[in-house]
């Protein structure tokens, strides 16, 4: 009896998923709420152990760059979950409010600003690059970038890295 | 849900491994724990992190965030992780008696 049960067990080992080793997230957006969730997924990865690799492309790569991280903001328009008509959502200083308030929010939950957290998911172990097109689109330079940015990657360089992992999109 | 016998003492463990009732807890155990985890000697370092989680958890009700811990508990976040390479937060709960943290930071 006590075999069945352990074989049972034995089988039940053998059919589990095999956990998750290695995410890439990708980062496409360069809203404040385009950005955060990348990177709580990537910070939640390495403190369950689980290798992570950041990719930011087009508008996200703001987050990269040492003259945008602290001026990234909520977007106020075309946003429908701000619950707020578009009309009043362009009025100046909407967007600037809506970032104050969130910013707010984030740090009594004891969730970093964006450069902070870049840097906290840097020092973890997590790694962090730059999308090359994107780079060449804007003309930026290695100088433009904080020092936690790792590397400028092509899309074949990211795939490469990304290999036995799992890639998500946001 | 498990039972653990450590130096004459036994603590119960739940399907994950935590300790059920923080009190049971002992260095022994601790330290039994961490062997579990793949740390065979838990350094100066270690037991600062595990006691500086343990306290805030008791006192608290919560266990810290990562970003708390890396602050305060007087030990860096990149030392955190060659400490405890599976999860500074998660191992060091486990191995100091206190629930799994449910924080997403």
């Amino acid at each position: 009896m006590t075999d069945l049960i352990d074989d049972a067990i034995d089988l039940e080992h053998r059919l589990a998923p095999e956990p998750i080793q290695k995410v890439s997230i990708v980062i496409s957006k360069g809203s404040l709420e385009g950005i955060y969730p990348g990177l709580i997924m990537a910070n939640g990865a390495r403190m369950e152990g689980i290798e992570a690799d950041l990719f930011f492309t087009f508008f996200a790569l703001d987050a990269l760059r040492k003259d945008r991280v602290d001026k990234i903001k909520v977007a106020t328009v075309g946003n429908p979950g701000m619950h707020l008509p578009s009309l009043i959502g362009v009025l100046p200083g909407m967007s600037w409010l809506a970032t104050r308030m969130m910013s707010r929010q984030l740090e009594k939950l004891d969730i970093p600003p964006i450069h902070e957290f870049l840097e906290l998911i840097h020092d973890s172990g997590g790694h962090i690059y730059g999308c090359h097109a994107t780079v060449e689109m804007f003309g930026l330079k290695e100088e433009d970038f904080i020092p936690e940015v790792d590397g400028i990657l092509t899309v074949g360089e990211f795939y490469d890295r990304s290999a036995g992992g799992q890639i998500i999109f946001t | 849900m498990t039972t653990m016998e450590v130096a004459g003492v036994s603590v119960e463990r739940d399907p994950e491994g935590f300790l059920v009732d923080p009190s049971q807890w002992t260095r022994e155990a601790g330290a039994e724990i961490a062997r579990q985890e793949g740390i065979p000697e838990l350094t100066e370092r270690h037991w600062m992190v595990v006691a500086f989680m343990r306290e805030r958890y008791l006192t608290t009700g919560t266990a810290p965030s990562i970003r708390t811990l890396g602050r305060e508990s007087g030990v860096p976040v990149k030392e955190l992780y060659q400490l405890f390479p599976k999860g500074p937060a998660k191992l060091a709960a486990k191995i100091g008696g206190i629930p799994k943290p449910r924080g997403c930071i």
